[in-house]
């Protein structure tokens, strides 16, 4: 059965939706009118995820021979365009030898993966399931 | 800013934060949530600590 052009459109919005929401933590909260809930997911995330570039985490690369950093760049990417900001600065290299190098990767990572459960939330939102 | 403790705790409360507001809509909700829940990763980072203490690397 073919989708009528309602569906169509709703669809279409929905991954508008996503993609916003994504590339901008909190956006697609905004765009369905949780000013608060949207407001806190685009102060939050970032910081988190500059927080984590400040104390030497590392931005993985997409090395696809080694599943473990492949999954961690995937997480990394998580959190939209802040990654390609801080990456095309040249921020993100990491250092090893710094104490807090691995707690660098954890904010990097958990942000990246908190973004991604919040657009799944908007999603949600959108369906009207919440 | 090299303290454990401190990076612990702050990797909580955002952790924290944004689970509260997520799973939670209103706002007594998402701060009785989130500080059950920051409260949470304290308490088992801590006992966590002491059971690993025995164990040397």
């Amino acid at each position: 059965m073919r989708a009528t052009a309602a569906e169509e459109t709703q669809s279409g919005t929905l991954v508008l939706l996503c993609l916003a929401s994504w590339i901008i933590p909190g956006a697609g909260h905004l765009w369905l009118g949780r000013r608060a809930k949207g407001l806190i997911f685009l102060v939050a995330l970032p910081l988190m995820f500059a927080i984590g570039v400040a104390i030497r985490g590392r931005l993985f690369p997409f090395e696809l021979s080694d599943p473990l950093v492949g999954l961690a760049a995937l997480a990394d990417l998580g959190i939209g365009a802040v990654y390609f900001i801080a990456s095309s600065l040249g921020y993100g290299g990491g250092d090893v030898r710094a104490v807090t190098y691995e707690y660098g990767n954890a904010f990097l990572i958990v942000a990246g993966l908190l973004n991604m459960l919040v657009v799944i939330d908007a999603y949600d939102v959108a369906l009207g399931r919440k | 800013m090299q303290s454990h403790l401190l990076l612990m705790a702050i990797f909580a409360f955002f952790v924290s934060l944004v689970f509260a507001v997520i799973a939670k809509d209103e706002p007594r909700d998402q701060l009785r949530f989130g500080s059950l829940m920051f409260g949470g990763f304290l308490a088992s980072a801590v006992v966590l600590g002491w059971l690993m203490y025995p164990f040397p690397l």
